[in-house]
């Protein structure tokens, strides 16, 4: 240890600080911010990876024009806010009120706590694989399910333009809401007993003490977990191309099964750094916008 | 201290000597199907004869195209010997991903006339037609159907559609026909269960309902281009015949398939054929070996080629066996080329299941009769249609793919609107690509 000491002597705390860090931002830099740097470079251009020995030129913001201006781009868009949307609502409430049940102390809440979270264990991949079997209007557990309560006949989650959306919501909320519900959990369980104790002395009733202590003391949680899955689901790709391919047609085609399509399909390496760029400024933007609303609720 | 050296280093040098002994190797890439077990089995006599161990990958179909195309982009050396798509061949060609074989095939006394011209224009040729070979056609194949013909035989039925069709239950020979017995069998409870009429082709990720879609299309006469203006499209590939056979696809998706039926291509097909639920199934003819083999009496299965409509089209499948530019072992992947284009090898590449495009194969008095698709298969050769050859086909591909489905499956807008939509997204290609 003594030797150890002796030679770092000589050595300012800054530079040891340095030594430390800079593995770390090598491979950063490395890893995240020349890809990027890159790519920003390419979507200036018309390149192809694909097409050796073609001559690459720069074409400005024609990329990011095109992009802009395609009524079809904004399609997708609109395709990954509905999913967005709709998963961060469903798994907020659902997770919250699984939460708020395995906070009670009962027999068997472990147990049931393990099941609940095994799910998001899974490989998306596999998790879209067997969702499709599940949604099978022939044999499918989902549609005998749903057809026990109500007879729907025969209905086909995934073959649907207005179901297929919400076969990918449903399952992504399946797998999800336990990431939700356990973030949930962590805050519930930081809540001292004693504000409980004291809203019982002040004659408060369930309702108060879950609107004025436990909502308030979980909120900065569940926020932090629907920005995870926010940006999660933004990037949306394996779940969903397991799942339904983006089809019928373009109607689950998010914006990153489309950028994969044009990027290693189409090879439209220029096209599709443009298209990268943008979505990652969407995210970039919302995501700087929310934890600042963020923060601005955990002050109060 | 010798005898403990002994003891250790004549198994590592015996270990090294035979690693040695056998480091000649080829590697092949292929998708993962019947056929792919097929080649492994008939390269086991390549092995015996030369020593050249073969190793396989075969990458499942939705995978194959992205596979072995991001393979070749990246000018890997995975592979010596690729059996690429026939569509692959202009990508193969003006990218230099594959090597030119006139000069092999001169050297070798391969000649190209010995093998079925339809074949040798699909899989080898580039530009389309002219004697530059960029691949040995290796595997012919086109989309076919194949119908329960125990279902077909069955006195009762045939009176009933008789009765209500005015003529036989049977091979159908148009596309209208097979729509009235595909309907004829929708939704029908046979021995106790419920059947559907045919299992088509809808698959959305890779190419799975254009090549459907286009069964239909060349049968009512579809042309992709003016035969005199290339690239010129419109009036041609959205013409009214061309319109009415999406119309008539999306048809036999609503009123014919079994119900989830929704992105299905190969297996998903295959899959309902076998399980009992479909009266046809829409695939290549690779997959008869495997269904003609569980009906040795031949019973339960009856194939035919694709309905004719206006006229007698069938889409071509298959691929040519090709040499990859970036394999160092380019020599050896020759030999393997030169064992496999030989008559013998083709005959018995044939009688293990793979569809030989040689001519001694399928111009042998006893092909015929050595199958029972195999007069299908021969029909069919004759008259094949494939999609774009272009070097930028993947481009070409998944717009029809969208918009097909987006059509057919999804019900969007009307065929008119997604036919005008491929020729402006294709027009796009074109353009950036220099062609127009």
């Amino acid at each position: 240890m003594k030797s150890a000491v002796k030679k770092f002597k000589g050595l300012s705390d800054k530079a040891i600080a340095w030594i430390f860090i800079a593995p770390t931002l090598i491979l950063l830099l490395a890893i995240n911010i020349y890809p990027l740097i890159y790519a920003i470079r390419m979507s200036f251009t018309n390149f192809y990876a694909n097409k050796i020995g073609r001559e690459v030129k720069f074409v400005g913001l024609k990329n990011y024009k095109k992009i802009l201006g395609k009524e079809e781009i904004w399609e997708k868009m609109q395709i990954t806010a509905h999913f967005v949307c709709w998963t961060l609502v469903l798994q907020a409430l659902i997770g919250l009120g699984l939460a708020l049940l395995l906070n009670k102390k009962f027999k068997g809440n472990e147990l049931l706590t393990t099941l609940i979270v095994l799910p998001m264990m899974l490989s998306p991949a596999v998790v879209g694989v067997f969702w499709t079997y599940l949604y099978n209007p022939q044999v499918g557990l989902f549609n005998y399910v749903v057809n026990f309560f109500y007879d729907f006949g025969i209905f086909d989650m995934i073959g649907s333009s207005t179901l297929a959306p919400w076969s990918i919501v449903i399952v992504d909320t399946w797998m999800w809401t336990p990431f939700t519900m356990l973030i949930c959990l962590a805050g519930l369980r930081s809540i001292p007993n004693y504000l409980y104790e004291a809203a019982e002395v002040d004659r408060a009733s369930k309702w108060q003490q879950f609107i004025h202590i436990t909502l308030p003391s979980v909120l900065p949680f569940l926020l932090l977990a629907l920005l995870f899955r926010g940006i999660e689901n933004f990037k949306m790709f394996d779940l969903v191309a397991e799942l339904t391919s983006g089809g019928p047609g373009s109607a689950t085609e998010l914006a990153s099964i489309n950028l994969k399509r044009e990027a290693f399909e189409k090879w439209k390496t220029g096209y599709s750094s443009a298209f990268a760029v943008i979505l990652f400024v969407t995210i970039f933007g919302f995501g700087n916008v929310y934890v600042k609303v963020m923060n601005k609720i955990k002050d109060r | 201290m010798k005898k403990i050296l002994s003891v250790f280093l004549v198994p590592v040098f015996a270990l090294l000597f035979s690693l040695n002994a056998k480091s000649e190797s080829l590697t092949l890439g292929w998708a993962a199907w019947d056929p792919a077990n097929a080649l492994q089995e008939l390269s086991k006599e390549f092995t015996a004869e030369t020593g050249v161990e073969m190793n396989f990958e075969f990458v499942p179909w939705p995978n194959f195209a992205e596979r072995m195309l991001n393979e070749l982009n990246n000018q890997g050396k995975t592979f010596d010997l690729l059996i690429g798509d026939s569509q692959w061949i202009g990508q193969g060609a003006e990218y230099g991903h594959y090597v030119k074989l006139n000069e092999f095939f001169d050297a070798n006394g391969i000649s190209m006339d010995d093998f079925n011209p339809a074949t040798v224009y699909a899989y080898s040729t580039w530009p389309k037609g002219s004697p530059n070979y960029y691949a040995l056609p290796a595997m012919g194949d086109a989309l076919a159907w194949a119908y329960r013909k125990d279902w077909f035989d069955r006195p009762e039925l045939q009176a009933e559609f008789k009765g209500k069709h005015g003529y036989d239950l049977g091979v159908p020979k148009t596309w209208d026909e097979l729509y009235d017995m595909c309907t004829f069998f929708q939704g029908r409870e046979i021995d106790g269960q419920v059947r559907y009429g045919a299992a088509i082709n809808t698959e959305r990720g890779s190419e799975g309902i254009t090549m459907g879609v286009t069964a239909a299309m060349y049968a009512w006469g579809m042309q992709y281009e003016n035969p005199d203006k290339a690239y010129d499209m419109d009036g041609y590939f959205n013409s009214d015949a061309s319109v009415e056979a999406v119309e008539f696809y999306r048809k036999m998706y609503e009123d014919c398939a079994p119900p989830g039926h929704s992105d299905a291509y190969m297996v998903a097909n295959l899959d309902a054929y076998k399980s009992g639920q479909v009266a046809f199934q829409m695939n290549w003819y690779a997959f008869w070996p495997g269904v003609s083999k569980e009906d040795s009496d031949g019973r339960v299965s009856g194939f035919f080629a694709n309905p004719c409509q206006n006229v007698c089209a069938a889409t071509l499948g298959g691929q040519g066996i090709s040499v990859v530019k970036y394999s160092d072992k380019q020599d050896l992947a020759l030999e393997y080329m030169k064992w496999f284009a030989k008559p013998d090898i083709q005959q018995k590449w044939w009688d293990l299941g793979g569809y030989s495009c040689h001519m001694d194969v399928l111009g042998s008095p006893d092909f015929v009769d050595s199958a029972v698709y195999a007069q299908g298969f021969l029909d069919s050769m004759g008259i094949v249609k494939d999609f774009w050859q272009e070097p930028t086909f993947v481009e070409l591909m998944l717009p029809m793919q969208e918009r097909i489905h987006d059509y057919v499956v999804n019900g969007k807008g009307s065929a008119k609107e997604a036919l005008d939509k491929i020729i402006d997204d294709w027009t796009e290609v074109f353009e950036d690509d220099g062609k127009i």
